[in-house]
């Protein structure tokens, strides 16, 4: 808006002279006293100004308070001495992960490229999966049925990864002494899918097993709940649409394709796009809870890279550094697909 | 023309039945299996017999289990947390959502992504763990002991659950509120006699997700909880199951059940109570993400 010279001022005719104007006297005086005037509103509000205090403290002491102690990527590692009066280090700690050439660097490499390809894969097999129940879903036109299957098909979404995590070791686990493989892992050998000695030492045993057990698991988890979204999407198409297709002669197939689709794309895309910006977030959890030490060159994410070191082990220094980059680059990811979803669909994720 | 649409939806209906009866018993079948496995005998479960149903039926595991103080005790604490945990996340986290639900509140926008950063972004794992270090210190200084009071107090908090409270607040009608306020009304009355009853569903569904976080949490109260007393059950569960080997075993060779029997028992025990409570609360599950923070 433009300001106009009536704004400030007014010509008085009667005395022909300019005086200012009352309304910009009070804008005057508001820009003058901005912060007066910022504690007469509180003041007026106070209340409500209490109430957010108790959220802004949490998130301010186990939120923000901890990026404090990021400050420990660039100082010499000391955990007697608070991390304000630790020495300076500079970038050597990144230095050192990223282009030191040593195992440690080759370890963070390799935790680097199982954090993507975990997700990567996790994102293929995982994400139509959803998709496709809901399809299905639609299919059964009985409420009691659908209802069935819809909470058979959510309820391992309500495990904790422990007990999730614990039925898996169980129903893979290897023979031994006293008694036998899983049964999952007896299933597989007797399908031929992998060798007796192979499921005998136990599939998490084996590096080659890792990324498709967790995979598969996550799917297991999750499909079913994830495929709320797309099958209100679906619901929420008008019948009227279906009848159009019929008259027009469109079989199944063509009504997946012509009315179906393009009405639940928006919510698709706006799916995977949430989906990708928090590629990075592995569930450090579950990996660290399936992990072993025979597993480290496919199954070591970034996390727990940094678990071992900084937690198990001493070096909090180098653990932190190697989480920050990973953590930076997830936060990229983030804001550019709510960018994305922001200017592909007019809705914003936040 | 139309008997052709018939069979192709014919085929198509019976595809989708078909599979997703697969999915459906897919995620069944480990919960039965593990009941099964749990009252099985020992030879029956050892050689792998079991693949649906129990044989040999035995509850010495079960019983076994309930005899075991630290596993009580492990329930207690798991009951605790998710109790105190939920009602303070809670607490917090519906007055700080009044709050930013309101136009008037000046440095909005500044609140917000005081919010909205930390989903974007998290310290990592080692910052947390010198803060959570440095936290129990104070907590001691000042007289708490007690680890699961760290455990309620500093974590769990989720700045999503703050921002579905915020969306179901400001879609509360102003009129209401103008008319709350004319009738002498205070803010915290409009809040808890306007607010709060005109957004149950939210806040049931808000509640569940901290709940379920909460009796689900793992990582932090194993690192942070140093008395084993004090374990919750999720830690109590994976602690056996490290500790279950094939020495343990042995010892118990004259046992009537198996050693994974243990497990297996352990495990239903800890979903059971999710699984009475479940047809209650699913409802309120698949709603919580069709808000799913998605707003204009």
């Amino acid at each position: 808006m433009k300001a106009k010279a009536a704004d400030f001022l007014i010509y008085d005719q009667a005395t022909d002279s300019y005086r200012s104007n009352p309304e910009q006297v009070v804008r005057d005086d508001v820009e003058k006293h901005y912060w007066l005037h910022v504690g007469r509103t509180i003041l007026k509000d106070w209340r409500l100004y209490i109430m957010l205090i108790p959220m802004l403290l949490v998130f301010l002491f186990w939120r923000y308070f901890p990026m404090y102690e990021l400050l420990g990527c660039f100082k010499v590692s000391d955990e007697v001495l608070p991390v304000s009066q630790q020495l300076f280090s500079g970038f050597s700690y990144f230095k050192r992960l990223l282009v030191g050439g040593d195992d440690l660097s080759r370890e963070f490499w390799r935790a680097m490229r199982n954090t993507f390809t975990l997700s990567f894969y996790g994102l293929c097999f995982g994400f139509p999966m959803p998709i496709i129940l809901a399809l299905f879903f639609n299919e059964i036109k009985s409420d009691i049925a659908r209802s069935v299957y819809q909470v058979l098909t959510y309820l391992p979404k309500f495990m904790s990864t422990v007990v999730m995590t614990s039925l898996v070791v169980m129903l893979v686990k290897q023979g031994s002494l006293t008694s036998g493989m899983g049964i999952v892992s007896q299933a597989l050998a007797s399908l031929g899918v992998v060798s007796q000695e192979v499921a005998n030492a136990g599939l998490l045993n084996n590096p080659a097993f890792f990324r498709p057990i967790y995979i598969i698991s996550g799917i297991w988890e999750g499909a079913g709940y994830d495929s709320i979204v797309f099958f209100a999407a679906i619901i929420a198409i008008s019948p009227t649409s279906y009848e159009a297709a019929q008259i027009d002669g469109a079989g199944k197939m063509a009504q997946m394709r012509y009315v179906v689709l393009p009405s639940i794309l928006s919510t698709i895309v706006i799916m995977l796009i949430t989906r990708i910006g928090s590629l990075l977030n592995i569930g450090y959890e579950k990996v660290l809870l399936l992990y072993n030490t025979n597993t480290y060159v496919t199954a070591d994410v970034v996390s727990t890279f940094a678990q071992r070191y900084g937690l198990a082990g001493a070096a909090k220094g180098i653990a932190s550094a190697a989480e920050m980059m990973n953590n930076v680059v997830g936060m990229l990811l983030v804001i550019g697909a709510n960018t994305i979803a922001r200017k592909a669909s007019d809705v914003s994720l936040y | 023309m139309k008997r052709k649409l018939e069979v192709s939806e014919l085929i198509f209906k019976i595809i989708s039945y078909t599979l997703l009866t697969v999915f459906a018993l897919a995620c069944l079948y480990p919960f039965v299996y593990a009941i099964s496995a749990a009252i099985s005998g020992r030879s029956a479960v050892e050689y792998g017999q079991i693949v649906i149903l129990p044989k040999a039926i035995q509850f010495d595991a079960f019983k076994r289990m309930f005899g075991d103080n630290m596993f009580w005790n492990a329930y207690s604490n798991t009951l605790f947390i998710t109790f105190y945990g939920t009602v303070w996340a809670l607490l917090y986290s519906i007055l700080g959502a009044y709050a930013l639900s309101k136009r008037r509140l000046l440095f909005r926008k500044v609140f917000n992504f005081f919010l909205v950063f930390t989903m974007w972004f998290s310290a990592g794992i080692v910052p947390q763990y010198l803060n959570y270090l440095d936290t129990k210190a104070v907590f001691n200084g000042i007289g708490i002991t007690d680890d699961k009071w760290l455990v309620v107090i500093a974590m769990g908090m989720a700045a999503m659950n703050i921002i579905l409270l915020r969306n179901a607040f400001e879609g509360v009608p102003s009129e209401i509120e103008e008319a709350a306020i004319v009738d002498g009304a205070s803010e915290f009355q409009v809040l808890s006699k306007v607010y709060l009853p005109m957004s149950k569903s939210t806040i049931a569904t808000v509640a569940l997700f901290f709940g379920i976080s909460r009796w689900n949490g793992y990582f932090w109260a194993r690192q942070m909880i140093s008395n084993a007393n004090e374990h919750p059950l999720q830690v109590f569960i994976r602690l056996r199951l490290e500790e279950f080997t094939d020495a343990e075993a042995m010892a118990g060779w004259n046992q009537p059940y198996a050693s994974d029997s243990v497990i297996y028992a352990l495990i239903v025990c800890s979903i059971v109570p999710i699984l009475i409570i479940y047809p209650f609360i699913q409802k309120y599950f698949a709603k919580g993400t069709n808000v799913g923070g998605v707003k204009e």
